[in-house]
């Protein structure tokens, strides 16, 4: 299933946030969206998720999600969105709970997540008692518990300090690597998109406008910390992005 | 060059448990009491002494008393309240889920709230009866206010990234309520809840005095009405212990319900 943006605006009230956004995500790829702050990335987000509704425009869906598929847009929050008072196992039934399965295919489907996100040992500690890295790895066992045909990733690692932040990013890469998944992921770190990004969309500051669509051919299992390659590219989109994240960091907000 | 330790600034604002230092106070002022009155340094006049206090309870006990006053008044409190309570969490939750509910509630439970519900006992008599109906409603209504506005104050507290969380896995509408709007609630209902059960025992004993033979309210009216300062004492520290019992149910109620706070 991909998914395509024809021509998205967006305001609230009057303030424009979004303006005039035409893109399509294939299946099976990594798409990455970076821009200076305030350039409307994440109202992008929920406008694909449909948590918001555009102003103009249309967020079309192209084809079927596969037929297994219990929740095809499934969104990974930056500040994890884990129930306090639901341990790891209760949190991933949570998204189960409402599609009629029977108890055994439930927990068939938590021992199966857990196991691929390498949380069994886990599976029955309350989220306080977890590191940021491990609430976000239970976050991404929900997501995929739910077998989604898009995943929409909100900056997911940047609530968490940089050592974490590249173990993570190491996982993401063997779990697409093993099970090949679409995904929109949104982030303000450059280094993070050249590392998980098939393709990394450079959005202007407000109103967001789609600057420049930078392609790595290169596949994620054979990017690494240091690679010259990638180092390039995230120059590249640093010289696009310099003068407009000045000018966004310049403005006076608007609340 | 001079050497000398950085000074400690920090420290402080942090509450620790301390077991035992609010028995003690109980303990330390009671004997006080008793000292003073002992001495005759407080008249018997003034304050009746400690032992004699605790010498009527233990008559009270003996001539069976006790429970024809406490029985009553105990299950006054639990059904007055549990209407009250249920009541007010439900019309709280609501006026949380829904905006006109909100909007044409809110101002009507400011306006009953500083009504001094002890007032309104005279109409509860004629709509309810001399009997216990009148002391039901007073009390349902006294715990229903506060119980609203906890309530809806803790649902509109519930963490929105939840929420949206929830929606955005396609929970139904009743799931997003029962699973993580109630749950999440909780923490402020309980703590809404040690107040209106408080305010539910001051209106019982008001209530008894209006109009009760047995109660601790009658027993509390009858000893005043003699000047039986000891009677009185009894009646009053009964009422206490009743307080420091509800507060404690309601804190083991938050340490089942709240494991996963703290």
């Amino acid at each position: 299933m991909d998914i395509r943006l024809s021509a998205l605006t967006h305001k609230y009230d009057d303030f424009e946030v979004l303006r005039d956004i035409s893109l399509d995500i294939p299946s099976g790829k990594i798409t990455c969206i970076v821009g200076p702050s305030g350039c409307g990335k994440s109202t992008l987000l929920r406008l694909i998720g449909g948590l918001e509704r555009p102003t103009a425009g249309q967020v079309l869906q192209l084809g079927d999600p596969p037929p297994d598929c219990l929740n095809p847009l499934t969104y990974i929050f930056q500040d994890f969105a884990l129930l306090p008072w639901r341990s790891v196992r209760g949190n991933i039934a949570l998204v189960l709970e409402d599609h009629g399965l029977t108890k055994a295919q439930i927990q068939a489907i938590i021992d199966d997540v857990l196991a691929r996100t390498k949380l069994s040992d886990f599976a029955d500690a309350l989220p306080k008692q977890l590191s940021g890295g491990m609430k976000q790895r239970v976050a991404i066992a929900r997501a995929l518990a739910v077998k989604p045909a898009v995943m929409l990733m909100d900056e997911p690692l940047s609530a968490l300090d940089s050592q974490t932040r590249e173990l993570l990013m190491e996982d993401l890469v063997s779990l697409w690597s093993r099970t090949p998944f679409t995904a929109v992921y949104v982030t303000h770190n450059l280094a993070e998109a050249v590392r998980l990004g098939h393709a990394i969309v450079v959005l202007s500051r407000r109103p967001g406008q789609i600057q420049e669509i930078v392609h790595i051919d290169k596949p994620l299992e054979q990017r690494s910390h240091a690679d010259p390659e990638l180092d390039a590219k995230q120059t590249h989109l640093w010289n696009l992005m310099r003068e407009e994240a000045r000018a966004a960091d310049a403005e006076l907000l608007h609340v | 060059m001079s050497e000398r330790p950085v000074k400690f600034r920090g420290g402080g604002f942090a509450p620790t448990a301390r077991r035992w230092v609010g028995l003690v106070v109980f303990v330390v002022l009671i004997a006080l009491a008793e000292i003073g009155t002992r001495s005759g340094f407080i008249s018997s006049l003034t304050l009746p002494r400690p032992s004699d206090v605790l010498q009527t309870f233990v008559d009270l006990y003996n001539s069976g008393l006790l429970f024809t006053h406490l029985l009553p008044s105990l299950t006054r409190l639990a059904v007055g309240s549990a209407m009250g309570i249920s009541a007010g969490m439900s019309v709280g939750i609501l006026i949380g889920l829904f905006s006109y509910v909100r909007a044409g509630l809110i101002p009507l439970v400011a306006a009953i709230f500083p009504i001094p519900k002890i007032a309104l006992l005279p109409l509860f008599v004629i709509w309810f009866g001399i009997d216990e109906g009148s002391k039901y409603a007073l009390i349902a209504l006294g715990t229903f206010t506060p119980t609203v506005v906890a309530t809806y104050g803790a649902v509109d507290n519930v963490d929105r990234t939840l929420i949206r969380m929830g929606q955005s896995f396609g929970l139904s509408w009743a799931s997003i309520v029962r699973k993580i709007v109630i749950p999440g609630a909780m923490p402020g209902i309980l703590s809404g809840l040690r107040i209106s059960l408080a305010i539910g025992i001051i209106l019982l004993v008001a209530a008894e005095m209006l109009g009760a033979e047995y109660g601790i309210g009658a027993y509390i009216l009858e000893a005043g009405s003699l000047y039986d300062l000891e009677r009185l004492f009894v009646g009053v520290v009964m009422l206490s212990v009743l307080g420091v019992v509800v507060s404690a149910l309601i804190g083991i109620v938050e340490k089942r319900l709240l494991r996963w706070r703290n």
